[in-house]
């Protein structure tokens, strides 16, 4: 029979290798794009860890999961504002490739 | 609710009432009016700041223990209020610019929204509203460092900066729920730091404390979270420079230290003493040696300000009421320092757009002014006698050693090697404007009024705030109000 009750690693695992796949594509992409999403997993990794703690550990309250919703709404600010600035990069430059913005350097 | 218990945020009501002023008069005035918009905000916010730092402030906590209005909290805000005003007016002149004509609103509303938000994180005392306050300011930093969308730089650094800002921030918040599942449900800073002094030492505890330093690491631009500094200073208009550089640092490094003092205080031998530790001589040491081979003054800037950083954080390892009066002192003297220095750049940049050092050369027979208020910023930043620096830098390495620790010499006898090493290059510039023989690269000009006024403000406080004791006396006592509170799960 399948049990209903998985145990508290079912999430937890998951979730960190979400983020080590974010970070994973973070440092590997090319795409301002591709970063921006390997970003939303690290966010959405963090989200899923607290609310597993909160559901499997402090049952009877409920702050994880309001942090989650806050941190959702942040995380969606954030890639709004990300979106915004890659639009002006890819007008000023014309891709959103890394190596065409590393004018700067040391 | 208790609807009395905002007039506890008295500084955070008049940031908004001001936001939303301007706000109303950025949509509704005609244009000609809107000329005004630059002054408008600049005599309110000053008012304001007289107003907050004359009402004082009753010690309370609001809802539900989440925000906290104590002495403390209140001094940084007063400090900050002050250099947000000298950045105001340094603006004054860059927005008055015909390419800045339909933006200028927004610049002024971007400003005061992030100030709004490190109000929250400098009193925040649950580690949501500190997320929400630390979000709050370095999302619209984002775009103020995009302002200048017509050049290119200010793209790539805006793009730099998001990227790291979201990447921090996710690592913070991975740190904060790792955090959540040790502290018993709750997030409140009491509670956490209950919980971790009742639990023992876990493999979990250290990888959360490691998060959180990273993720708080990247907004102080602390070694080696330090990546974005140089390229984000460059591009950014000068103005957004200096506010990244001064305000942003100061309320990032106020909250650290209340994170780790407050809610990690029970495990500070074992747990992040040595993370910290080696972190203040990385970034001291790195950001020194790369300030050394910069040839353009905002980049220079940018690592000058990573190795302060460095210092600010010595306050914190202290962990104590000198620690923190000596942090506050370091922040106001250095508000003053880089806000000097920048106000310079800024000036001849407006005027000439010209940023290399080697464009200082010769600048004492053209602007001998100019070339007195920088020489004080760069003593002052060096930390040469009579000036401020000086007095802020004795102070801090006073609280580091107040602990008797060999280690804790040790790290002050690094600190001070590096002090000697930042003398260097800080006197690499005024060796270029006042011995350098070759004729002046900048034409003589007369800067604009708000300029020369920012730049007095700043040489006052260079000169007088470490002759003028009374005011680290004052700071002396708003962090022994708070002392108990803050120091209570110390060990």
């Amino acid at each position: 029979m399948y049990s209903m009750d998985l145990g508290i690693l079912w999430y937890l695992v998951p979730s960190v290798l979400m983020f080590a796949c974010g970070v994973y594509g973070f440092v590997t992409r090319k795409n301002l794009i591709a970063i921006l999403v390997s970003l939303e997993l690290m966010l959405n990794a963090a989200d899923l860890n607290f609310v597993a703690f909160n559901r499997y550990l402090f049952p009877g309250q409920m702050e994880g999961m309001v942090f989650t919703l806050f941190a959702i709404a942040i995380a969606a600010a954030e890639t709004a504002i990300a979106i915004a600035i890659i639009i002006n990069v890819y007008r000023a430059v014309g891709n959103t490739d890394i190596n065409e913005i590393s004018k700067m350097k040391f | 609710m208790d609807y009395s218990q905002f007039s506890a945020m008295i500084p955070e009501l008049i940031v908004l009432g001001i936001f939303i002023l301007v706000f109303l008069f950025d949509t509704f005035a005609s244009e000609s009016a809107r000329k005004a918009d630059g002054m408008l905000t600049t005599v309110l916010f000053g008012l304001g700041t007289v107003a907050i730092c004359f009402t004082g402030c009753l010690p309370q906590e609001c809802f539900g223990g989440m925000y906290v209005c104590n002495s403390v909290s209140f001094a940084l805000k007063c400090i900050l209020n002050i250099g947000v005003f000298i950045v105001l007016v340094q603006s004054l002149q860059w927005t008055d610019s015909e390419d800045m004509k339909m933006r200028r609103g927004e610049f002024y509303e971007l400003l005061l929204a992030t100030l709004f938000g490190m109000y929250l994180m400098i009193s925040a005392r649950h580690f949501l509203l500190f997320v929400i306050g630390l979000e709050t300011a370095s999302l619209p930093l984002a775009a103020l460092i995009a302002f200048n969308k017509k050049h290119y730089e200010s793209n790539e650094a805006a793009a730099k900066y998001i990227m790291t800002a979201v990447f921090s921030s996710a690592v913070l918040m991975m740190g904060l729920s790792f955090v959540y599942g040790l502290s018993g449900g709750s997030l409140y800073y009491n509670d956490v730091a209950a919980a971790v002094a009742n639990g023992e030492m876990s493999g979990m505890l250290i990888v959360a404390l490691a998060f959180v330093l990273a993720g708080i690491g990247f907004k102080l631009s602390l070694v080696p979270f330090h990546l974005w500094t140089a390229d984000v200073y460059q591009g950014a208009p000068t103005s957004v420079t200096s506010y990244l550089s001064v305000i942003s640092k100061g309320s990032a490094a106020f909250a650290f230290f209340v994170i780790f003092v407050q809610a990690f205080g029970a495990v500070y031998p074992e747990a992040w003493e040595w993370m910290l530790y080696g972190i203040i001589i990385l970034t001291i040491t790195v950001g020194n040696l790369f300030a050394i081979r910069q040839k353009n003054m905002k980049r220079f800037m940018a690592f000058s300000s990573v190795s302060q950083a460095g210092y600010i954080m010595l306050g914190v390892i202290a962990a104590n009421a000198i620690g923190m009066t000596s942090m506050l002192f370091y922040i106001l003297v250095y508000i003053f320092s880089n806000l000097g220095a920048f106000g310079v750049i800024q000036a001849i940049g407006n005027k000439s757009g010209k940023l290399n050092m080697d464009d200082y050369k010769g600048l004492h027979k053209s602007n001998p002014w100019l070339a007195f208020a920088m020489t004080l910023a760069m003593f002052s930043l060096a930390g040469i006698p009579p000036f401020a620096g000086f007095f802020s830098k004795i102070l801090i390495f006073t609280s580091v050693t107040a602990s008797n620790s060999m280690a804790l010499y040790m790290l002050v006898l690094i600190a001070l090697i590096n002090t000697i090493i930042s003398l260097y290059y800080y006197l690499l510039v005024v060796k270029a404007m006042w011995i350098a023989p070759e004729d002046p690269v900048v034409p003589a000009f007369r800067s604009a009024c708000s300029e020369r006024f920012g730049m007095w403000i700043c040489v006052a406080g260079i000169v007088f705030i470490g002759l003028v004791s009374p005011i680290y006396g004052w700071l002396s006592e708003m962090s022994n109000l708070d002392a108990s509170q803050l120091f209570a799960w110390l060990g």
